[in-house]
């Protein structure tokens, strides 16, 4: 290449007790560019930015910004040195104004002597400005938690040029966000770039990384595989070396075991809050993966949860093998043979501070009871191990917590978990968001054993190739209603898309996010 | 953030570790072994049967408040609970001859009556600690708020059923049942230490072996989690909180006892001193986290302070000093031990 480098690190190694996390990681970004970091669920692409940004501590190698080399102990340091990190959940204060979140911990002063005031009127006219470098033209004095997903990442992103960065770590930025939000970002992206600023972009999404990236290093457990030109390099190639073997078929070819009869039964179901989902209505069979498709925003999420009881419903019935039954909580739910995987795994999902062990078993301890009285440890560790292993979940033992596994492996912990309670049906939301290729088809693999064996599937996806490949029918829904339902075969993506952009007249989709959160239990 | 020195020199801070995971207890022992040196009559098996005599109730007590930490709560009324349980248990057990009765005309049962006393204050205990459950749990009041308010609530209680008068002149077959030492009268081993062991190891295998102690460790981890895992959370607070009030109605019952008379101010403070023991005893206070023996552990060590003190001729305003310090530290070196978990 010959050109200077803008961030050059060499041979960063990590361990963890136990884990040898990183091994000898190299990384070369160029000045004005976006450097794609792919790499499998646990293959330690967070790990490294954390060690680049001086959350985590290196065991060994070298950082060199602008070919000086650096030590960075902090995350202070590291915005000295101009690193910035857009995290993969964002971690905004949103009952304080959007100026407020980016001057934090650093707000312009004015005053006299050793009496110092918050300079307010000069941060929020600063906030401004760089707000409209990334085209954005919010108040800066309005709430951040006025803003939606999207808009925060921007605002982060304006924090991050306002600190002068030159190097922007963006993890995993578009997983929550809608196309639109996408498009802006990339726009941003294009402009950063234009001004010289490199930017670490990770992601799983081929199709992002080819319209965005210039450059893109892989890493497979913990090792540095290579670094290619984007344009050198195949998607199937890239796969290939996240992975290390060819995966032949995204999906695993579908069973064909859908049966007539009705295992649940949706009627007229309204949520109490007017601008969630309403009079929604469907079947689903036995030995059916049903698929959910739609916009962020299309009230799928809830409708889903408050079948499973974790939200309030003012009218509808739930039938479940033909007895209409009366859900108020999910431990209903359960009792009624139903589970779900919710889509916020660490707001709802994982037992942080708790073993693996105890998180696979939380939903079934109740039927390994001996006497009514004590566990049958026997038993639990029967049923855990097996259901770790059937999942392939990498960890050194059962008594692991659940908090030192990568996203990935979390996520198989809590499928371990419903498959531990052996429900008959198993709603699925988002069940492989921002999970690698190869766990993305272990799961896959998971939902057609499990319908092979008469258990039913409702899977929530924004991805519509996932919905396509994996469901028998796709019921697509927009702004809190039902707008179409599609057989395996005729399903496209425009088909889906006709249907999730249905509005009814008037009535924007967006909006209602903010409102139903508050409605949560 | 997290601490930049995580596990990356594990080496070199084996000790630092040891430290924060240990180092009241560290302080303790050395402290210990210099009240022995100084005070000859400190390392002997009496005083040792006294602090274990002390110990029992207060590690009762506060296995109860540890259910209520590890859920993220807290429980404030425990003190005054042991208060109106001991006056309780002082008015229906005194000595029917005894002159100034709180009850003049009641009958003297047998000795099965302790029995049913006990089962009345726990009884009595039960009902605040199930209002406390549905008010945190059905009412979401914070459980320091809520706890706050029934301390008032059962000491003002208190007060009006003993019009605050002292209670004392006990039957002897309650004193026996609460003095009692076995193999030697002077100096055998208290039956109060058995009365704690057993409480003990049916708490053990309550957040052991049955799934309420397993549902209470997910509620701390993490609550909304653990509700769409299908654990009844409101349920599960609810019992904890009335398990807790059980634990303070037998610890009032055996303090009561002990003492030969009690008074509504029996009890005062013993909450703060639950929550401090439990927390030296590695109960987090972020939730998720504590052993039954690390309570037991916390109280004892937080008792031997106290004797260490007494022993060691200290004056007793400063004894306070240094209880409080005592606390403050543990729950920073605790506050370390979550950070470094991260």
């Amino acid at each position: 290449m010959g050109e200077p480098l803008r961030l050059e690190v060499r041979g960063i190694s990590k361990s963890f007790p136990g884990v040898k996390a990183l091994d000898k990681i190299n990384l070369k970004v160029r000045p004005g560019t976006v450097h794609a970091l792919m790499g499998e669920n646990g293959a330690g692409k967070s790990t490294l930015m954390k060690c680049l940004f001086g959350i985590y501590k290196m065991d060994e190698g070298e950082v060199f910004i602008d070919g000086e080399k650096v030590n960075i102990q902090n995350p202070d340091e590291a915005l000295h040195k101009g690193l910035a990190m857009v995290h993969q959940e964002l971690q905004p204060i949103p009952e304080r104004s959007i100026g407020e979140n980016m001057y934090l911990g650093r707000y312009p002063m004015k005053g006299v002597g050793p009496f110092h005031m918050v300079d307010h009127k000069k941060m929020y006219e600063e906030a401004e400005k760089w707000l409209r470098d990334v085209k954005m033209t919010f108040d800066p004095r309005a709430k951040l938690g006025t803003l939606s997903i999207g808009q925060m990442q921007s605002v982060e992103i304006a924090k991050a040029v306002s600190q002068n960065a030159k190097i922007v770590i963006l993890d995993e930025p578009t997983s929550s966000l809608t196309d639109n939000e996408v498009d802006a970002l990339f726009g941003i992206m294009r402009d950063l770039k234009a001004r010289g600023v490199s930017m670490i972009y990770i992601s799983h999404k081929m199709a992002e990384i080819r319209q965005i990236a210039d450059d893109i290093t892989i890493m497979r457990d913990g090792t540095y595989v290579g670094s290619w030109e984007i344009k050198d390099i195949s998607d199937n190639e890239i796969v290939k070396q996240m992975v290390g073997r060819e995966l032949s078929n995204v999906y695993p070819p579908k069973a064909d075991c859908m049966t007539d009869e009705v295992v649940l039964k949706v009627e007229n179901l309204t949520s109490i809050n007017p601008h969630s989902f309403r009079h929604c209505g469907f079947e689903l069979h036995r030995g059916e993966i049903l698929g959910f498709g739609g916009l962020v925003g299309a009230q799928r999420t809830e409708l889903m949860e408050a079948i499973f009881g974790m939200r309030h419903i003012s009218e509808g019935t739930v039938t479940v093998l033909g007895k209409e039954v009366k859900i108020e909580r999910p431990n209903d739910a359960i009792n009624d043979s139903i589970g779900m995987i919710t889509e916020d795994r660490r707001g709802t999902g994982i037992l942080g501070c708790l073993s693996i062990e105890d998180n696979v078993a939380i939903s079934s301890y109740r039927n390994y009871v001996d006497g009514g009285v004590m566990i049958n440890q026997k038993k639990v560790d029967a049923v855990v191990k097996e259901n770790i292993a059937k999942l392939s979940i990498k960890t050194p033992s059962s008594k692991t917590l659940i908090q030192s596994l990568s996203g990935g492996n979390q996520q198989k912990v809590i499928i371990a978990r419903w498959l531990a309670n052996n429900p008959d049906i198993l709603i699925m939301d988002e069940p492989t968001r921002g999970i690698d290729v190869g766990a993305k088809y272990e799961i896959y693999q998971i939902m057609i054993d499990l319908v092979k064996q008469g258990k039913s599937i409702i899977m929530i996806s924004s991805e519509m190739p996932e919905l396509i490949g994996m469901s028998n029918r796709i019921i697509v829904m927009c702004n809190g209603s039902i707008t179409g339902q599609l057989g395996a075969e005729e399903a496209t993506q425009e088909k889906i898309m006709t249907f999730a952009t249905k509005f009814a007249l008037g009535e924007e989709a967006e909006e209602t996010d903010d409102s139903t959160e508050k409605e949560m239990k | 953030m997290m601490s930049a020195e995580v596990a990356a020199t594990k080496k070199v801070f084996d000790l630092k570790n040891f430290l924060i995971n240990n180092g009241i207890i560290c302080v303790l022992v050395i402290l210990a072994i210099i009240t022995s040196i100084m005070q000859p009559t400190f390392a002997t098996p009496t005083n040792f049967m006294n602090i274990a005599i002390n110990a029992a109730p207060r590690f009762i007590v506060a296995i109860g408040v540890s259910g209520c930490l590890i859920t993220k709560g807290t429980d404030l009324s425990a003190g005054r609970q042991v208060g109106l349980a001991a006056c309780i248990a002082g008015t229906l057990l005194q000595n029917p001859t005894y002159a100034g009765k709180f009850f003049p005309n009641l009958p003297d049962y047998g000795s099965w009556w302790i029995v049913v006393v006990l089962l009345i204050c726990i009884l009595v205990c039960a009902v605040f600690g199930l209002l406390n459950g549905l008010i945190i749990s059905y009412l979401q009041v914070p459980a320091f708020i809520c706890t706050l308010g029934m301390q008032l609530i059962v000491y003002g209680v208190c007060l009006v059923y003993t019009n605050a008068t002292p209670i004392g002149g006990y039957r002897t077959d309650y004193s026996t049942v609460t003095q009692l030492r076995l193999f030697d009268p002077k100096s055998g081993l208290p039956i109060m230490f058995i009365y704690a062991f057993i409480i003990g190891l049916i708490m053990w295998f309550v957040y052991n072996k049955m799934p309420h102690g397993k549902y209470m460790y997910a509620i701390g981890g993490n609550e909304q989690a653990a509700e769409v895992s299908g654990v009844n959370t409101n349920k599960t607070k609810i019992i904890i909180y009335i398990i807790a009030a059980a634990m303070y109605a037998i610890g009032g019952f055996l303090v009561g006892g002990k003492s030969g008379g009690s008074s509504v101010n029996m009890g005062q403070g013993w909450e703060l001193e639950a929550i401090a023991a439990c927390t030296i005893g590695g109960v987090s206070v972020n939730g998720g986290i504590g052993k039954v023996s690390g309570v037991l552990i916390g109280v004892l060590v937080f008792e031997i302070l106290k004797t260490c003190l007494q022993y060691l001729g200290v004056n007793t305003n400063y004894q306070y000093i240094a209880q409080g310090v005592v606390i403050v530290v543990a729950i920073a070196l605790d506050i370390r031990k979550y950070i470094q978990k991260k």
